[in-house]
């Protein structure tokens, strides 16, 4: 177990410089996640235009990984169709709960940085947090999701 | 039973030596030595208590109160041995008093069932403090729910003390039961329960205590607090988990309801009438955890020998060397600042969220605690999420607190 696998420079980067943090009011689409064992809580804020989404911003507080996570996605996600969206949110849940997952570098850009946090059970719904959230915000299926 | 004797040479307290009857302490985590600073959210185990309920199982299990044979004797013998040894620890007047339970939680919800919720009408009231741990406060949500009672809430100070002159306004003539924990599992803050006590008797307001934090630090006498129900926990008091013990003032629990019908709690059974045992089995229905009370007795015999006042004296002097290292690094504030502590540290790092240490302490071979510690109001006070929390048991050392210290400064280079 090595630490620097999991708090690798990009998520020490994103959770000391988090980009795209603040709230987005109003938004086209938005919900709140919360981790109740650790007390993570964010918003995620998304504007479309049509398919595609224009801009992500998040908010709340939360530990390294959740934050770095959640900037990492404000990145990742912006200018891509839903559907694309879609595509990556299960392409991150893999990298994060599959142990033989081999990550595609190309597709994941800088997300690959979260592929330690398999290696640390206990971290994973930190950094899947705000992509429950965003999809939640996305297909409007509540206006708030939790770990647990 | 043969004896279970801590190995203590002399009257000098002996870390090391006490180290030795705990086989779980000696092993290495992610390469580190471990270094076990959990001990309130679990204690660990000496050999003693392992062997005897290895013993137990290996050479005199049977079910209780059943058989005439030979086993089944040897069974009950140890099952009520242990109720008595109980009743010796927390100096109750009878072993009628003492009733096992699950543990802490199964034993407030014992009280809420069986005393508060037939006993309790709309506009009647309970009181609890802002310190207390959820398992003191669901049960009661729940009765008021059921019964239209209303919950009150002693408000705490920024240190962490329960306010004595708010709660002596709280209490009136609708205050029908009390609920305190005795000692804050998330602040480690020590309550002054006797004086909450007198004045709720005052009043004729009986008083449940949450002894789970307090029963492995120091000594307890459920007489001398002339408390009305005292709830603690096997596995906080380096006894197994699954076991238990409510004490309750014998007229009480005469007074109250069975709270779960079975085996065991009756006397006779027909279809048209079933007249309940007498204390303590009354509440015990179903085969009980009988290993589990073998090994609490034996951990009560562990904690006797070491001297429950050389525990605590030891856990204090650990309890300032830790918050004097703590409070030296750099941007660390400690959460929870009575007077009057029990072995608890909570602190937060500024910049580094409390999950984030937990895991890099980890990587050290460190185990401390970090969340809420089922203790949500208590962070919703101090308008933080979560906190970091070493506790302390006597077998604790100088050198893992040192330990602890050198893994924060870690955490800080990782993060900040």
């Amino acid at each position: 177990m090595d630490l620097k696998d999991l708090y690798r420079d990009v998520i020490v980067d994103h959770n000391r410089h988090p980009r795209n943090f603040g709230k987005l009011e109003p938004a086209d689409a938005h919900a709140d996640g919360h981790n109740p064992l650790c007390g993570d809580k964010l918003t995620v804020y998304a504007n479309l235009d049509g398919e595609r989404v224009r801009e992500v911003k998040f908010h709340g507080s939360g530990c390294a990984i959740s934050v770095a996570s959640a900037s990492l996605l404000t990145e990742a996600v912006r200018g891509k169709t839903l559907t694309e969206v879609d595509k990556l949110y299960e392409e991150v849940h893999d990298l994060l709960t599959k142990q033989d997952a081999v990550p595609d570098i190309a597709a994941l850009g800088k997300l690959a940085a979260l592929s330690g946090v398999r290696e640390f059970p206990a971290r994973v719904k930190c950094a899947s947090l705000c992509w429950h959230t965003l999809h939640a915000a996305l297909h409007r299926e509540a206006d708030s999701v939790t770990t647990e | 039973m043969s004896a279970v004797r801590p190995h203590l040479a002399s009257a000098r307290w002996d870390v090391e030596a006490i180290r030795r009857d705990f086989p779980v302490l000696h092993q290495s985590v992610n390469g580190h030595p471990l270094v076990y600073l959990d001990s309130a959210a679990s204690s660990q185990r000496p050999r003693q208590v392992i062997d005897a309920i290895s013993r137990y199982y290996e050479q005199d299990h049977a079910n209780v109160h059943r058989g005439v044979h030979t086993l089944s004797q040897r069974a009950t013998d140890a099952f009520e041995g242990a109720r008595e040894s109980v009743r010796r620890f927390i100096g109750a007047r009878s072993t009628k008093e003492v009733i096992f339970v699950r543990g802490t939680t199964e034993a407030i919800n014992l009280v809420a069932a069986s005393f508060a919720r037939p006993r309790l009408q709309a506009g009647d009231e309970i009181i609890i403090s802002a310190l207390e741990h959820h398992a003191n406060i669901v049960p009661w949500q729940l009765v008021c729910e059921q019964t239209g009672a209303k919950l009150k809430v002693i408000p705490i100070s920024q240190e962490g003390e329960v306010d004595f002159d708010a709660f002596q306004s709280l209490l009136s003539a609708r205050t029908k039961l009390v609920a305190l924990a005795h000692v804050s599992n998330a602040l480690g803050t020590v309550v002054p329960v006797k004086r909450f006590i007198d004045v709720a008797h005052k009043h004729g307001v009986p008083v449940l205590l949450d002894g789970a934090q307090a029963v492995p630090h120091a000594k307890v006498d459920v007489q001398a607090l002339d408390c009305d129900f005292y709830c603690f926990s096997g596995h906080k008091m380096c006894g197994p988990t699954g076991i238990g013990v409510l004490y309750g003032r014998e007229a009480l629990l005469n007074a109250m309801p069975p709270w779960q019908g079975g085996g065991d709690m009756i006397l006779a059974v027909t279809f048209e009438k079933t007249t309940f045992n007498q204390l303590p089995w009354k509440f015990e229905a179903g085969t009980p955890d009988i290993a589990g009370a073998v090994g609490l007795a034996a951990a009560i015999d562990y904690l006797e020998n070491l001297g429950m006042d050389r525990i605590a004296a030891y856990e204090q002097e650990l309890l300032h060397y830790a918050t004097a290292a703590l409070q030296k690094v750099a941007g660390l504030r400690i959460v929870g600042t009575a007077p009057e502590k029990a072995g608890v540290v909570s602190f937060v790092l500024e910049g580094i969220h409390p999950h984030d240490i937990g895991t890099i302490l980890d990587a050290e071979g460190v185990a401390i605690r970090t969340g809420h510690h089922c203790a949500m109001p208590v962070m919703d006070f101090f308008s933080i999420p979560a906190t970091a929390r070493a506790s302390l048991a006597f077998y604790n050392t100088r050198a893992e607190i040192d330990a602890l210290v050198h893994a924060l400064e870690r955490a800080r280079a990782v993060l900040l």
